[in-house]
């Protein structure tokens, strides 16, 4: 069913204008970014990920890996290039990346702002400006692909926090995102709660960079996989390899339980 | 998580649960506005007026004393009034010594008083039955469909969704200095005023901080979503055969309270 709905979706909408000869969702090349304070936190990333690849992003805290996700769609925006879907990230395009990029923070108490699921649901794309039966059918569906159909009337503080990080991804699958963003989406969920979290990922066939601790999950979705440390890519390949080179996780703080 | 602000919601299937929320809204301003319009001393009218707010939260199945057990926290405000006991001329009834100073209570400074109390009191039972009879996001709607500036109800919606977070941090600092506010026998606990003091100022800037520090990721989740500093809604309410005949009930209620208040008093 899930793959049904989504055939449908790109049958109306190629995902905000993306155009489908281009191979690559995403490119970023030679990014370097500096905080205010000073801090360095990207010095020279260079990644890519086709169309349809699922890549799991990982590195230890203060590696630059929300950093990095935080670039994607123009939140902070530093020196090197970033292109989503063919578009390059210029400030006169920052809305067409915007919905190209469906970003999903850690806290879903931050992603989850409005008082109901339904108009949380419903904030991307009205602010897409699509009229109102448009953004119903883009709020049944998302929600529909998630499994939380029920949902839409519920207050967002009164539901659980597992709850809460799978509506915050369907926020942004209102949107069609061309390429899904999350951060450290199994962080702080209980064992049934990320294995919900896990199945619904598996299943969503959409483009995917998620930064994460857990390797566990990384081997079991993802695989292809990056490790950042310091500002950099250290290593990009299939996650099997990668996990086996125990020199190579221990040297950037990683290891596989 | 820890704490849970209570909703002041009662989630009840109601004649008055279902009215459209911007008749309820306009309802209870124009019974406010009502209330503040009556002339010192007209009792009838105020027991009318109380009398209408019965029977709007016996429509609403709240029970009559409902909304009169949850208006006790306002009538301290209404204190601030006690002065005009003493500021209006009038029959002396009674003299009050304070220092070199010797008031003189007037017969009309207690009528204008006890008006001030009355009113207060009612519009207060009123703005109770209106937020227990509407679902808090059916509000929001209501105030920016009344025109309310956006900003301003976009505030109160962030307060309303960030309540129960910012309790919960709260809950959570409390924690962590209960579990470190250990005494040994032999010693003196509790350090000193100051020194506690301090603490508590700290844990208040820590939240601050944290809560600043949240507003910034708030924002960027909303920018990430496409916001451009306008917010859009959808309009859900459309108005029934049923809700302008409650708006007209309303309104010819509170023409026929003015009208006693004014000629009968």
């Amino acid at each position: 069913m899930l793959v049904e709905l989504l055939e449908n979706q790109t049958q109306v909408d190629r995902t905000n204008g993306a155009s489908p000869q281009a191979p690559l969702s995403l490119e970023v090349e030679d990014l370097h970014f500096t905080y205010p304070d000073g801090q360095v936190a990207l010095r020279g990333v260079t990644l890519s990920v086709e169309r349809g690849e699922k890549v799991a992003l990982v590195g230890p805290n203060g590696a630059g890996k929300s950093t990095l996700m935080l670039q994607l769609n123009g939140i902070l925006t530093g020196r090197g290039r970033v292109a989503v879907g063919g578009l390059a990230l210029t400030p006169d395009n920052l809305p067409l990346i915007r919905a190209r990029v469906g970003l999903v923070f850690q806290n879903p108490d931050d992603q989850l702002f409005s008082p109901t699921v339904f108009e949380d649901v419903a904030f991307g794309p009205l602010h897409m400006g699509y009229p109102e039966d448009e953004v119903r059918r883009r709020v049944a569906r998302a929600l529909e692909m998630i499994g939380m159909a029920s949902y839409a009337d519920r207050l967002s503080h009164h539901l659980s926090v597992g709850e809460k990080k799978r509506i915050a991804v369907a926020t942004v699958l209102a949107m069609d995102p061309e390429i899904l963003v999350l951060d450290e989406p199994s962080a702080g969920l209980d064992p049934r709660a990320r294995r919900a979290l896990i199945e619904l990922l598996r299943e969503l066939p959409l483009t995917m960079l998620v930064s994460t601790h857990d390797l566990l999950m990384v081997r079991e979705l993802f695989e292809r996989m990056v490790i950042m440390d310091e500002g950099r890519i250290v290593a990009d390949g299939p996650t099997e390899e990668l996990l086996r080179d125990e020199a190579l996780l221990a040297a950037h703080g990683l290891e596989l339980p | 998580m820890y704490a849970r602000f209570v909703d002041p919601y009662r989630d009840i299937s109601s004649l008055v649960h279902r009215l459209d929320p911007r008749v309820k809204v306009v309802a209870t301003l124009l019974f406010i506005l009502s209330n503040a319009l009556l002339p010192d001393g007209a009792w009838l009218a105020f027991a009318l007026s109380w009398a209408l707010l019965i029977v709007a939260s016996l429509l609403a199945q709240l029970g009559p004393g409902y909304t009169l057990r949850r208006s006790f926290i306002a009538l301290p405000f209404a204190l601030a009034a006690v002065t005009v006991i003493f500021a209006l001329p009038g029959r002396p009834l009674f003299a009050v010594d304070i220092g070199p100073w010797r008031l003189f209570a007037s017969d009309a400074g207690l009528v204008r008083f006890a008006s001030i109390v009355l009113r207060s009191w009612l519009s207060v039972q009123a703005a109770i039955l209106l937020v227990a009879a509407t679902r808090f996001p059916d509000l929001m709607h209501a105030l920016r469909h009344l025109r309310v500036p956006q900003l301003l109800v976009a505030i109160i919606s962030f307060m309303y969704r960030y309540l129960d977070v910012l309790t919960d941090e709260v809950a959570r600092l409390l924690r962590a200095r209960e579990a470190r506010s250990a005494s040994v026998p032999g010693q003196p606990a509790g350090g000193t005023l100051l020194w506690r003091a301090r603490v508590a100022g700290n844990m208040a800037g820590q939240l601050f901080l944290r809560s600043y520090e949240r507003s910034d990721r708030v924002y960027s989740a909303m920018l990430a979503r496409g916001f451009t500093g306008t917010f859009r809604t959808l309009n859900q309410h459309v108005m029934r055969a049923r809700d302008w005949w409650a708006l007209a009930a309303m309104a010819g209620a509170l023409a026929l309270i003015q009208v006693v208040g004014r000629l009968i008093g």
